[in-house]
């Protein structure tokens, strides 16, 4: 098991590279030029050429390329080209609540999702099922941002009960933490939650059709043993999966949710870098977010092997 | 007594608040001597010499000073300047500072501080530049005492180094002002009446000053930039919102206190709110502009551009970009400001009389206008400038012009401007923008009105009368002289058309009814203002 999350660590490093060079290339042939940006309306040509040569932006596409990789090979992501601040730094003053924010989500959409999924299985046809698969899909065809709207005028607006934007750390309590971080989650998580509930459903009502949960049934165990110790567990892979996969639709969902609600993370510092032409920090943050993905399905694959003891890697 | 789900809402966060559950910690840093703001955009550079942004200008004001400054008159008054003194031929400028005037990191404000903070800014602001033809040299008397001689007369030199907006003359210590001028500072060291938090610097979020105890503000009450700059607040958060609908959420929920430009069709929303005054605080607002291509067929051509002063309609322009209310626009036929001493209406008709498509197609017709194909270049995530570009490109249809209205984002737009290529080759023909109106109040700061070719801003006009009679402004001795040329540089402006401005449009400001003393100014200024 050890040798096999070695092999797979070492293999994100090709994996990496690629994306940084494929980003890389992207943003070299994209348009728009950060020096324009930074000289301001007011600009002349002149001015824009004289910045775009001091930021070495006239430079050979290889040697930037080159320059940038033997930076981040020694751990340096460069620096901002607008806030001439380490992109490591930035990073790090982002990292937090798109972090806090993604967990949340996670831990409370599993939380509901999973039992939601599970009870319309088991009342498969009845108007539990049925309203249970009505919010999933009214979860896949809402917009995170229509209900980010909407929760904010209900609950902090209407009912000013909520925080209506930013982002306080859990260093600074927990009760500030988490109030500003319910309305996001609710907002980013019910697409997330659908598609939990949804899949867990279908995996269940597939295992609750084997013969072996019949016999359990009909040796006399209660319905939540059934359900919970020979049904749940042999529905997990599938489940397990999607809530992987499910990560990354998170990261991608965070950076509509943070602009909504104004929340500093890695998403709303990703908008800002690509509208600014900011390479240093787009490439930093497609690097980081690349490590996640990677990271994330490597999880997975390591929890199949508690979830299921045929699988060995 | 009416049940209402807010009246319910109410009770039930004085229940949860009352039993610990929630912590108001976004109103805790509200309380007290904090402002929370929210401004313009996202503050991203510290360099107010270094770039031309006008949100980067702002925090300029919040941490350094200047030696002059100008008024609500449109006189520069001394700021950090005690007393001056000019030669009898106008070629010696000399000053004196006031006492006790410090840097944030306790070192005193000396006079080599202020000739290298003049050095830098000469080399990168356009005024800065002009003024840096006339001058012999600057050189210190003592610690308190400087003076700038020079090799010819320079009528506007107290107008310059009390310059209002980008660049701003700022004043920093001399260790940071030798910092090249095309290379970002990183210290934002001043002597202003607040003082920049770096460690709590959030770039595209937060940044937080504190009030400068050492700060001795003049006795003047404050008018513009001039006057007496009273930190009244312990802390100021500039929280940056990008999304107006959160902002304005947040401003009704007393999250934050102040929302400085908001968006002409949130006023409605907000204008309801009774804790809430949407106010016009900015006199000059800004200058919308539509730029030609002068380098590239078919605007290459004079008669062309005289055509479609002939078809804009500042009305409809301004209706769509700010709305019905006619207390956030004005037309302005002017190159000018309007409502500033140099403004008229001189060789103005083709623009503000009635609208002409005859006369209009009449010029195409003489200006040998094949068809070529004309690119507007428009940024969707900029609305001012998207909303004068939909309405142009009606409007130069409608006379017959080949109009592709190219869409992009602001990002894609400010560096194709900068190609000079023909639009086959992707090129362009027409954009828009905008200037705050400080930027355009005269001949020598309204920047897209030089005609001087190469070297002029992106369209790259050229037209030497134009040239010749803002060198003459430049020297104007008075301000009886001043207008006169200023109305000769605007005729020749109207028929060789540099450019045409679309109208003045006021961006409203909203705050929270607890907010006292908001300085009505051209520029966002923190000082003075209380919180109760």
């Amino acid at each position: 098991m050890l040798a096999y999350i070695i092999r797979r660590l070492i293999a994100t490093v090709p994996v990496m590279g690629v994306v940084a060079l494929f980003v890389f290339s992207l943003l070299y042939i994209a348009p728009g030029d950060p020096a324009a940006m930074i000289a301001g309306d007011l600009a002349t040509s002149e001015d824009i050429a004289r910045i775009h040569a001091k930021l070495g932006l006239d430079e050979p596409f290889l040697l930037r390329f080159g320059h940038w990789l033997w930076g981040v090979l020694h751990g340096d992501l460069g620096i901002s080209i607008f806030t001439n601040l380490p992109v490591t730094q930035l990073i790090g003053q982002r990292l937090e609540p798109t972090v806090a924010l993604t967990l949340t989500t996670l831990v409370v959409t599993v939380v509901f999702a999973v039992p939601l999924g599970v009870l319309a299985a088991w009342k498969v046809g009845t108007w539990i099922d049925r309203l249970v698969m009505l919010v999933a899909v009214l979860g896949f065809s809402l917009p995170a941002f229509v209900l980010a709207y909407l929760l904010v005028l209900a609950f902090s607006i209407e009912l000013p009960l909520l925080p209506v934007q930013g982002y306080v750390s859990i260093r600074d309590g927990f009760v500030p933490f988490i109030s500003h971080l319910i309305l996001p989650s609710a907002a980013l998580g019910l697409i997330y939650g659908a598609l939990i509930a949804r899949v867990t459903r279908a995996s269940m009502l597939e295992v609750l059709s084997q013969d072996y949960i019949r016999t359990a049934a009909a040796k006399g165990l209660a319905d939540g043993q059934v359900l919970l110790r020979h049904a749940l567990k042999n529905a997990a892979v599938p489940i397990a999966t999607v809530i992987g996969i499910g990560v990354a639709l998170l990261i991608s969902g965070v950076i509509v949710t943070e602009t909504v609600f104004a929340i500093p993370g890695i998403g709303r510092l990703t908008v800002d870098a690509i509208l600014r032409r900011d390479y240093p920090v787009i490439q930093g943050v497609i690097l980081l977010f690349s490590a996640a993905y990677v990271l994330v399905n490597l999880a997975v694959d390591i929890s199949y092997t508690l979830l299921d003891p045929r699988v060995r890697y | 007594m009416g049940w209402s789900l807010r009246g319910l809402g109410r009770w039930a966060a004085a229940a949860m608040l009352a039993a610990g559950l929630l912590a108001p910690a976004a109103h805790a840093q509200t309380s007290g001597k904090t402002i929370r703001f929210i401004p313009e955009a996202d503050l991203r550079s510290l360099d107010p010499i270094w770039t031309t942004a006008y949100i980067t200008r702002n925090h300029g004001y919040m941490v350094y000073d200047t030696l002059f400054a100008l008024d609500e008159h449109f006189k520069p008054q001394p700021q950090m300047v005690d007393t001056w003194t000019v030669s009898a031929d106008k070629l010696t400028y000399a000053f004196t500072l006031r006492d006790k005037l410090k840097f944030h990191d306790g070192t005193p404000v000396r006079s080599a501080d202020c000739i290298a903070s003049l050095e830098r800014w000469m080399k990168r602001d356009g005024l800065g530049q002009v003024m840096a033809l006339s001058v012999a040299e600057m050189k210190a008397a003592d610690d308190r005492r400087f003076s700038i001689i020079l090799k010819k007369p320079f009528p506007l030199l107290l107008e310059a180094i009390g310059k209002l907006s980008s660049n701003v003359p700022f004043i920093m210590p001399e260790r940071i002002a030798k910092t090249d001028a095309n290379t970002q500072i990183t210290d934002p060291t001043g002597s202003g009446p607040f003082k920049f938090v770096k460690s709590e610097w959030v770039p595209g979020n937060k940044a937080v000053y504190v009030r400068n105890p050492d700060y001795v503000p003049r006795s003047e009450k404050p008018s513009w930039a001039a006057g007496g700059k009273v930190a009244k607040v312990d802390r100021v958060e500039w929280v940056y919102i990008p999304d107006p609908a959160t902002a304005a959420n947040a401003l009704a929920a007393g999250e934050v206190d102040w929302w400085q430009q908001l968006p002409p069709d949130l006023v409605p929303q907000l204008q309801s709110n009774p804790d809430i005054t949407i106010a016009n605080t900015d006199p000059l607002g800004s200058i919308g502009v539509m730029r030609f291509n002068q380098l590239q067929p078919p605007f290459n051509n004079e008669k062309l551009r005289q055509a479609v002063l002939y078809v804009i309609d500042q009305k409809e322009i301004m209706t769509a970009l700010a709305g019905d209310d006619q207390r956030n626009w004005r037309t302005c036929y002017s190159y000018y400001t309007c409502n500033t001493p140099m403004a008229s209406e001189a060789g103005a008709a083709p623009l503000s009389g009635p609208r002409d498509p005859a006369k209009a197609k009449a010029l195409i017709k003489e200006s040998g206008y094949k068809g070529e194909r004309i690119v507007i270049m428009t940024a969707t995530d900029q609305p001012i400038v998207d909303r004068q570009a939909q309405i142009v490109a009606e409007r130069l249809r409608e006379i017959g012009l080949n109009v592709d209205l190219q869409a992009m984002d602001w990002g894609t737009l400010i560096t194709r401007r900068t190609s000079k290529e023909p639009v086959e080759k992707n090129g362009w023909s027409i954009f828009f923008t905008w200037f705050v109106g400080p930027d355009m109040i005269n001949p020598a700061l309204n920047f897209p009105i030089r005609a001087n070719g190469d070297k002029a801003w992106f369209g790259w006009p050229s037209d030497d009368k134009l040239e010749a009679l803002r060198a003459e402004w430049l020297a104007a001795p008075d301000l009886a002289a001043q207008q006169r040329v200023a109305a000769e540089v605007q005729e020749e402006a109207f028929t060789s058309v540099p450019y045409v401005p679309t109208g003045q449009f006021i961006i409203p400001t909203a705050f929270r009814k607890s907010l006292h003393g908001v300085i009505v100014a051209p520029v966002v200024f923190l000082w003075n203002v209380e919180k109760q």
